[in-house]
């Protein structure tokens, strides 16, 4: 088994740490800190690995099961590492009838994956996603802390052309160059 | 956008500056506050939100000064929450509250938990609303500053704390009790009732939730009187209400109303009617969990809980909906039931079990492999979930389901004789295949 190796490679930069220190003590039991705290470490990692599960073993005193449970059933946990641009496109109601169907078909296409694969280089994972809370703006989608709304297949084609720069696309959410 | 002369929670919609202190104390905000912690006591406030009649806006409408009033009157460690977990579909108007004006949900947080004792305030938002919670986390860093929240709140001796908690992808969560275990770092699974987390919540310690658009009506509330709020509306459904309207509409967005408008007026003078090209088919009013109602059946309703309730739908979230006639409803409804199925936190039989079916029954009749059987089976299926869960997510799904069945048979029944899909050739996404 790998875990050995990967133990010794686990780091988390002394900010993570503080934070997730930070967290425990603003938190009414330290079992109430669990999930702030896996986002701690996905912030920094992009996933969370085993011996992150183990340190909020020591450090919240929770048993090994109870952080698989909660890192399995939220959706946006990582257990592994991820690629380098999620993007999670929503196929629900509303923006299933504004067309979200052809925005998959599109991406799909561009990116040449089906849903749920990633690109071979890692750049790119193309993902559904339930409702985004985005209805009124859709089809959208979802990439990082953004949303990219009211989609086209000429927004699509902007969009990942920034990505391919690597630069980062200007999301609909993002007001804050605008102040 | 809102254009209604009700602007009680709207005024700042829209705005690119409506979320900053200096904005929203210009505008009055945080005085609601200042009066409440001056002298009133939390029964005074508890009395006066019960006066209103304000009602629970995340999907139950049950009203919010009545809830309070269940905490037990000797209970020395109270919690409140604020229940920022949107994600039924076709909501969005939380987002909104908290995007353009985050300091109206907190000034209403700290009026709504010191009604109800509380000493620790929780603002659970949904993971997907990344760049939300950096924004409502800014305001409420704004908020200590100014001294509204932390020790001896503007002197008045009240301390409370506030808590940003990022939820992580589970529409469960927006159940009351399956977000307070979501918040205790356990599975977000709904617990049984009773007792109800008024009494027995987080940490067994008496517990509110309230959705965001209620506490948000809280300081207005406060300062306009329970009477002025009451006089808004309808008899049984008082006040204001935010309706999240998505679909090909002229004008979707969120839209602040008098309670009671009918769905003809919103429609036509609001939403600027159909695209053009497109013809109103269906409409799912409050949230896809809520039975869907054809154009004809709804055009007169007036929007509020009661008259909603006759119409045999509900007012729900208020995430309106809107279906035009070029939508397949099996194939609509093939979307929803994915989403339950996939939703269901697998806690009780009936739902864990009962969302597959309907999921897998729907799937097959698209495939073209329907049998006159399994319209039958699709309602012995729901006649085995509804009312027999802990939560509520059961009969989500079973609403919608037995609704399209009804009142769209024939699009069902079409599938079984052609034996083969019509409408749409598109495949289901691939990948997404259970």
């Amino acid at each position: 088994m790998s875990k050995s190796i990967e133990q010794k490679d686990f780091q988390l930069s002394a900010e993570t740490l503080a934070s997730i220190d930070g967290i425990i003590e603003k938190y009414p039991t330290k079992a109430s800190a669990l999930m702030p705290c896996l986002w701690a470490i996905q912030d920094e990692l992009n996933h969370v690995p085993e011996p992150g599960v183990d340190l909020l073993m020591e450090k919240l005193d929770v048993t090994r099961a109870r952080v698989h449970e909660v890192l399995s059933f939220y959706t946006m946990y990582r257990t592994e590492p991820q690629a380098e641009n999620v993007l999670q496109v929503c196929h629900n109601i509303s923006c299933h009838i504004m067309g979200a169907r052809g925005i998959i078909a599109h991406l799909e296409k561009k990116l040449g994956v089906r849903m749920g694969e990633d690109t071979p280089d890692g750049k790119y994972r193309l993902e559904g996603a339930e409702c985004l809370g985005a209805c009124g703006h859709g089809p959208v989608m979802q990439l990082g802390k953004h949303m990219h709304e009211y989609l086209t297949p000429e927004k699509v084609d902007g969009l990942l052309e920034d990505l391919g720069k690597g630069e980062t696309p200007r999301a609909d959410t993002d007001r804050e160059l605008e102040e | 956008m809102a254009t209604s002369e009700h602007r009680i929670l709207s005024s700042r919609f829209g705005r690119k500056d409506g979320h900053k202190l200096s904005v929203y104390e210009a505008e009055g905000g945080y005085q609601a506050l200042r009066n409440v912690l001056g002298g009133k006591k939390p029964e005074e406030v508890r009395e006066t939100v019960k006066a209103s009649g304000l009602r629970g806006r995340g999907g139950a409408g049950f009203p919010t000064g009545v809830k309070w009033g269940f905490v037990p009157q000797d209970a020395e460690e109270v919690y409140f929450f604020v229940n920022a977990d949107e994600s039924e579909p076709g909501t969005f108007k939380d987002r909104y509250c908290l995007d353009y004006d985050p300091h109206m949900t907190i000034e209403g947080t700290i009026i709504s938990s010191f009604a109800v004792g509380a000493k620790l305030a929780f603002i659970y938002i949904r993971g997907e609303f990344g760049w939300l919670i950096d924004r409502v986390q800014k305001a409420v860093d704004e908020a200590y500053a100014a001294g509204y929240l932390g020790q001896d709140i503007l002197g008045s001796g009240y301390n409370l704390e506030m808590i940003v908690h990022k939820g992580a992808g589970a529409y469960i969560c927006g159940e009351e009790t399956g977000l307070i275990n979501s918040v205790e770092g356990v599975k977000g699974q709904p617990r049984i009732k009773p007792p109800f987390p008024a009494v027995a919540g987080f940490l067994d310690k008496p517990t509110i939730v309230n959705n965001v658009e209620s506490v948000a009506a809280v300081p207005w509330i406060m300062t306009h009187g329970a009477e002025a709020y009451a006089a808004i509306g309808t008899e049984k459904s008082k006040g204001s209400k935010l309706w999240s309207v998505s679909g090909p509409v002229k004008n979707p967005g969120v839209y602040e109303i008098p309670l009671g408008m009918p769905f003809r007026e919103f429609f036509n003078d609001y939403l600027g009617g159909m695209v053009d090209g497109e013809k109103l088919k269906a409409v799912i009013v409050g949230g896809s969990s809520v039975p869907v109602l054809p154009a004809d059946e709804i055009m007169d309703v007036p929007l509020d809980y009661e008259s909603l309730g006759e119409a045999g739908t509900m007012l729900g979230s208020g995430g309106m909906i809107i279906i035009p006639e070029s939508s397949d409803m099996v194939e609509l409804i093939q979307v929803l039931m994915h989403f339950y199925f996939d939703e269901s936190c697998g806690q009780c039989t009936p739902c864990r079990e009962g969302t597959g079916w309907l999921h897998r029954i729907v799937k097959k009749l698209r495939r073209g492999e329907g049998t006159p059987n399994d319209l039958k089976l699709l309602e012995h299926v729901c006649d085995g979930m509804m009312g027999l869960t802990i939560c509520p997510l059961a009969d989500a799904a079973v609403m919608p389901m037995r609704s399209f069945l009804e009142k769209f048979r024939p699009e069902f029944e079409v599938l079984i004789q052609e034996n083969e899909p019509t409408g749409c050739q598109t495949r289901w996404p691939r990948g997404e295949q259970e």
